[in-house]
């Protein structure tokens, strides 16, 4: 069966929770603690993941500790319609490169600000911003369109990859009113079957 | 365009809400034990910068100009006074007894003012709507009467009697059942809930909550668990109320205003919450200042 390691205030983690939830997949998940403990940088932990890194996902003998990776693997092996990856690849991995871009700003900022590390994220944040302004263009003219997903008419993984940090935007201080196109997206991808909340997100 | 975007942090010109008398002479945690054993951390009480560490087994913290604060070791963490009469600090006997695990579940910020994260704390009536499936479930929405009083010459305020159904209560909870709790306010930012375990109704899960006023809308929340709880392992305990509090976190930093109203009927209930109104009288009596709306 398919193992999560995950941390529940984690977006990273959100993303392969809200992946395996839509795609129906049976799993086991083991909680880390991630905070305040620091049992990621364990040395039981880090035999999974060398580096320290969340969620990680085995999955028989693959083990897998990075969130892209592991969406286009889930995808890849366990999407039997094939449309969550296969359908424009290219396409999609660009947009799982904007999430991981997201989640070492705008996802990082976040976690700094609710954990009190009493670090400035005003320099993350204004890494996010452009970020933020590329996909709410996008998801305009993609709508315009009627394109009403990151890539093309239905959900992909490029989707999960960017929604778990900018519908989190508010706890990193950054407020959605200027990004309409992102608000009417997130709505789109809270009526996804299988969608999932975590804290801070709420459902529709 | 940068500014217009981001939202205002608890930046504050009411500087004398930042020399509060009762704040100054209260105890406030700053940093945990377990926290402090991985380096000094940097943190701010009530505007003040300071650097907290432990030196040979000794609290210190000091003040960016290098001035010494007075610091103590209690209950997991390093408390500091930054005024010249220092209150008597509470104690939570309970965390003493044998079988019990004392947990640090972090410290988190949260940008509301500290009694709104206490006053939260201390309303069992949106734990269906916040903590659905966890704390409460609709249609279970009513809170039976409860019993409220000030002890302590008016130092303490308890609430007890105070019972809910909560369809997971804890982290090893299988089923849903009527919790029985007991609230204490044994200073005006700390609340500590005593809780019926799951497992052995006879005991109590202790759950405290400890908010460090950085400022009057910025608050520094230290969680302290101490769960009758055997199956759990650390990280499902902690993950368990991290869970609860990270629930609560945008209902509190989304609240209007965020600094709590303090004069009688200023914000009526919906449901008639005895304890929030006895919260607001018992700050009142101190005479409050800090994060408050003052009558
Ligand atoms: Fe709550």
């Amino acid at each position: 069966m398919i193992r999560l390691h995950h941390y529940e205030l984690s977006a990273e983690c959100y993303k392969v929770r809200l992946l395996l939830s839509m795609l129906g997949l049976a799993h086991e998940t083991v909680q880390v603690d991630m905070y305040p403990g620091a049992a990621h940088l364990s040395d039981s932990y880090r035999r999974l993941s060398p580096l320290g890194r969340l969620p990680v996902v085995e999955d028989g003998d693959l083990v897998l500790d990075d969130a892209n990776a592991i969406l286009v693997h889930l995808a890849a092996s366990h999407d039997p319609g094939g449309t969550w990856f296969a359908r424009a690849p290219g396409q999609i991995a660009q947009w799982l490169g904007y999430g991981a871009a997201l989640a070492a700003s705008l996802g990082a900022a976040r976690l700094m600000d609710c954990f009190d590390t009493g670090m400035d994220s005003a320099p993350l944040i204004a890494r996010a911003l452009p970020i933020l302004d590329a996909l709410d263009r996008h998801l305009w003219l993609e709508a315009a369109e009627g394109h009403f997903y990151l890539c093309g008419t239905g959900p992909t993984i490029a989707d999960i990859a960017c929604f778990a940090d900018t519908v989190l935007a508010e706890e990193a201080g950054v407020a959605l009113r200027r990004y309409p196109a992102v608000r009417r997206w997130h709505d789109r991808v809270r009526m996804i079957p299988g969608f999932i909340v975590m804290p801070g997100v709420f459902p529709r | 365009m940068l500014a217009s975007c981001i939202m205002t942090r608890g930046n504050d010109p009411f500087i004398d809400e930042q020399n509060d008398p009762v704040l100054l002479d209260q105890w406030h945690v700053v940093a945990s034990i377990a926290e402090l054993r991985r380096g000094p951390v940097r943190t701010i009480l009530l505007g003040r910068r300071l650097t907290v560490a432990i030196r040979q087994d000794q609290p210190v913290a000091h003040h960016a100009d290098g001035a010494a604060a007075a610091t103590m070791l209690h209950l997991e963490y390093v408390w500091v006074c930054l005024g010249q009469k220092p209150a008597r600090l509470f104690d939570i006997p309970e965390l003493a007894e044998p079988e019990r695990r004392v947990v640090h579940a972090g410290s988190f910020g949260v940008r509301t003012s500290p009694p709104r994260a206490i006053e939260n704390f201390l309303d069992l009536g949106h734990f269906p709507y916040v903590h659905k499936d966890f704390l409460g479930l609709e249609p279970h929405t009513e809170v039976p009467p409860y019993r409220v009083s000030t002890e302590q010459d008016g130092q303490e305020l308890f609430a007890r009697d105070c019972r809910f159904f909560q369809p997971r209560s804890a982290a090893n909870a299988s089923e849903g059942f009527i919790v029985e709790y007991v609230y204490r306010v044994p200073h005006p930012l700390c609340a500590v809930l005593y809780k019926l375990n799951p497992l052995d109704r006879d005991r109590q899960d202790v759950i405290a909550l400890f908010c460090q006023p950085v400022g009057p809308e910025q608050v520094r929340a230290h969680m302290l668990v101490s769960l009758l709880d055997d199956t759990s392992d650390d990280a499902e305990l902690i993950g368990f109320q991290q869970l609860i509090f990270a629930q609560d976190k945008p209902i509190l930093e989304n609240q209007v205003p965020l600094r709590l109203p303090l004069s009688p009927g200023a914000e009526v209930p919906v449901r008639a919450d005895a304890m929030s109104v006895a919260y607001r009288r018992y700050l009142a009596a101190l005479g409050l200042r800090h994060g408050v709306i003052a009558a």
